[in-house]
């Protein structure tokens, strides 16, 4: 009704300019914030990064995944993130102590098992982005269709390149990559410090990151980075649960490791345990299972004992990050604190011995990579004009020469984008084809970096042994992403080129995934859709209904009221319908019927009013 | 010299470190793919050319001896593989030291680190040397002083690799040291 639609709750988002959003796509929890006037602000809660397949094969994301955890943990992925741009082989120690469930024939793609259903690494994590945006959305009351995502500073480049393929699967558009470290340092930065050398430890769920920067002037330069992606959180979980394991069994007499549902409740009863135990002295791992009951009392200096070794596997990439960066330890003037991890009383004074410095810790720890990512969002969107962040590439970029060496072309840390240049020629006369092989890492030897891609220059003229000259350009985008242009020097031509990852998905697989998602983000859509038109149906109907035992009601001409009785019963014919649009025109119909009747009342609460007299 | 026309610099050997950052961030403000979001491919892609031009010739030319190395080469001057033969001896001594200390002689451990701190100090002589050069080079522009520069940068390439092979050495029996006697 025209003069109630306030009450009514109108569920029609306003149009509006669409947002681009930052997101912190975490290993535990994610988040997602935007850019507003008066600076970045959260979105809706967090989201636990867990995905779920229900038994009738719906997917679900976030806090409701999370429960399933503990009723169908075969079901149920955490810490998809681990998973990310790699092979089958590199995950054999994940496996160990996670409980992911690689799908049988899983060939150079990794595939996940989840009930019925199988899905890569970049599905799983799609599955929280859709769920993030569509927070973001109802947020906001605009689509979002674009998207800074955060990545670890140390990811390499198929990991970047796997989350870039969730957030298209998710039907994101993802406008860039900004390593975690640098969007914490840019949110902190906004809110703090304005010049002076910063270093961000980053330790979160599952991964790890140090970076240093100068800030000068709005722009944040990266000096170095240095980290561990599979350092977290979840190791120090995985050494209380494997001690609480051992405890149980030789008071039970049983092995409980092998029961899915009992260690995700002893999973959980860990997490809650060691979370405590950074504001108390001691806590209980406490598991009640099928009748049974086991307890523990850990205090803060065994728990110390037990994950000093996890703390200490940060140090080292501190102090090669330091060496790096060329700046003496003095000269950092702060060091910032980000992730869950960091509330651990022990980290904190490891990285203060280190650092020689109290590290802050009044942000937020968990939701500042989120603001930053927001913050880089506004940039993009022109929103943010005087700021600039100047980013590095964590690992070296190199070719395989003759003996399985490696030729360095870009160091670590060197500024992205970043390029270089090689010349390539052919060994053998009328050669067609030159392969060259891109490996990513610090060491000598092919063997020992990690194969990137192989880039097969296809179509060359045939010319004698050595006289051929293909030059190789090697760019680093800004997302820290790799991509190589070769032309024939002689003719000018560019030469094709066939590129073949060696982990993750390519063009084409991933191509086939959003179009299967975007059929089901369609479906979304109009699913909710039609359940806001029912909401807004149900408003309108009950507040005529209302309105009709009002005395104005009988002041109607009898067209006027056979009229609204019509607009009512038209309204409930359409109300079951999955054609949103119709229910809308059926509610607008209605909302023109009761035109004169929402007057009256209105003329009769003035009238009342002016009486003073109650309506 | 693309680099220095990117960063808006005649080619000098020498260059004024502060001048040179803040040409690099005024040029990035402007270039960098962020301010082309919205842009055209077209424009996006020259943005991600030029910031990767900046980005390269900022990196080089910052560090006093790839700045050197980058101007021989433009002025297509190869640099040597060939040993430098004044250092001849002092090398063939340190080769003896490493391979004593890698097959596990200790005694060969004071005469490694004296090595490392003798060339330590070549290398800062070098260094001084070529900053000398540079300067020298710039009043002048006289090519033989460009040959100068060569020979310096080519003992410095060796100085430098021996250094790193003698520390990794160091580096490597310390540790092993240590596991053994726990």
């Amino acid at each position: 009704m025209s003069s109630f639609q306030i009450d009514f709750g109108n569920a029609t988002p306003p149009a509006g300019p669409s947002k681009i959003v930052g997101i912190d796509l975490g290993t535990t929890n994610s988040l997602v914030a935007v850019m507003e006037l008066t600076g970045p602000r959260i979105l809706s809660g967090i989201v636990p990064s867990v995905v779920a397949v229900k038994p009738d094969g719906d997917v679900l994301a976030g806090a409701e995944a999370r429960e399933m955890l503990l009723t169908h943990p075969e079901r149920t992925i955490y810490s998809v993130k681990r998973l990310m741009g790699r092979g089958v082989e590199d995950v054999q120690p994940e496996l160990k102590l996670f409980p992911f469930h690689v799908a049988p024939g899983s060939g150079s793609v990794l595939k996940v098992q989840l009930g019925e259903k199988t899905f890569t690494p970049p599905e799983v994590s799609a599955h929280i982005l859709r769920k993030l945006k569509l927070d973001a959305e109802a947020a906001l009351g605009v689509p979002v269709t674009q998207a800074v995502i955060t990545v670890p500073a140390y990811f390499n480049d198929a990991q970047r390149q796997a989350t870039k393929d969730a957030g298209r699967i998710a039907g994101l558009e993802v406008l860039r990559l900004v390593n975690e470290p640098t969007a914490a340092a840019l949110a902190y930065g906004l809110d703090k410090r304005k010049e002076g050398i910063v270093a961000v430890y980053d330790f979160g769920g599952g991964t790890f990151d140090i970076s240093i920067l100068r800030l000068h002037d709005g722009i944040f330069e990266v000096l170095a980075t240095n980290g561990d992606t599979h350092l977290g959180g979840d190791d120090i979980d995985n050494l209380l649960l494997h001690i609480a394991l051992e405890d149980i069994q030789s008071e039970w007499g049983e092995d409980i490791s092998t029961r899915s549902d009992a260690v995700q409740l002893l999973r959980r009863a860990v997490i809650e345990a060691k979370e405590q135990l950074s504001f108390a002295p001691a806590a209980t791992i406490d598991l009640a299972y099928h009748g049974r009951r086991y307890q523990r009392e850990v205090t803060r200096e065994l728990f110390e004992q037990i994950i000093l070794p996890v703390i200490d596997r940060t140090l080292g990439p501190c102090r090669r990050c330091i060496a790096d960066a060329k700046v003496p330890i003095e000269d950092i003037n702060e060091v910032v604190m980000v992730g869950g991890s960091t509330r651990i009383p022990l980290v904190r004074s490891a990285v203060e011995k280190l650092f020689r410095k109290r590290p802050h810790t009044e942000l937020n720890p968990d939701e500042v990579v989120a603001l930053g990512a927001a913050v880089q969002a506004g940039i993009l969107a022109g929103e943010v004009v005087d700021q600039l962040l100047l980013d590095v590439t964590p690992l070296s970029l190199g070719i395989e020469t003759m003996g399985g060496l490696v030729s360095k072309l870009i160091h670590r840390n060197s500024t992205i984008p970043a390029s270089a240049i090689e010349q390539f020629t052919t060994a053998v006369d009328g050669q067609r084809n030159v392969l060259i092989h891109v490996v990513q890492g610090e060491r000598e030897l092919v063997k020992d970096c990690r194969s990137l891609a192989r880039f097969d220059l296809k179509g060359l003229d045939p010319v004698p042994a050595g006289s051929a000259r293909i030059e190789v350009r090697f760019l680093i985008d800004a997302n820290g992403i790799l991509s190589v242009t070769a032309k024939d020097v002689r003719t000018g031509k560019s030469v094709e080129q066939e590129v073949k990852p060696s982990y993750g998905l390519t063009d084409e697989q991933v191509e086939a995934m959003i179009l299967e998602s975007f059929e089901k983000a369609e479906a979304d859509f109009k699913e909710r859709q039609v359940r806001e038109a029912r909401v807004q149906a149900d408003a309108m109907l009950g507040a005529t209904e209302k309105a009709k035992q009002h005395e104005a009601f009988n002041s109607l001409s009898g067209d006027q009221r056979k009229a609204i009785q019509k607009a009512i019963n038209e309204l409930l014919v359409v109300y079951h319908h999955d054609n949103y649009l119709l229910i809308r025109a059926k509610i607008e119909q209605l909302d023109q019927a009761t035109f004169a009747l929402a007057e009256a009342i209105m003329n009769d609460a003035v009238r009342g009013a002016l009486k003073g007299t109650q309506v | 010299m693309e680099y220095y026309e990117s960063l808006g610099l005649e080619p000098h050997l020498t260059l004024d470190p502060a001048d040179l950052q803040q040409r690099f961030y005024t040029r990035s403000r402007q270039w960098h793919p962020d301010r082309f979001s919205r842009a055209s491919a077209e424009e996006q892609q020259k943005a991600l050319d030029m910031t990767a031009l900046l980005n390269d010739a900022f990196r080089t030319l910052r560090d006093p001896v790839t700045r050197a190395e980058y101007f021989l080469k433009q002025n297509h001057i190869e640099l040597g593989k060939e040993a430098p033969p004044e250092l001849l001896e002092d090398v063939f001594e340190l080769n003896m030291a490493l391979d004593e200390l890698r097959g596990g002689d200790e005694s060969a451990r004071p005469q490694l680190a004296e090595a490392r701190k003798r060339f330590g100090a070549m290398l800062e002589e070098i260094d001084a040397d070529l900053a000398g050069l540079s300067l020298k080079y710039d009043q002048s522009l006289s090519e033989p002083i460009l040959e100068g520069i060569r020979g310096a940068l080519n003992r410095r390439r060796y100085v430098s690799n021996l250094i790193r092979s003698a520390e990794e050495v160091l580096n490597a029996t310390i540790l092993s040291g240590e596991e053994s006697s726990n």
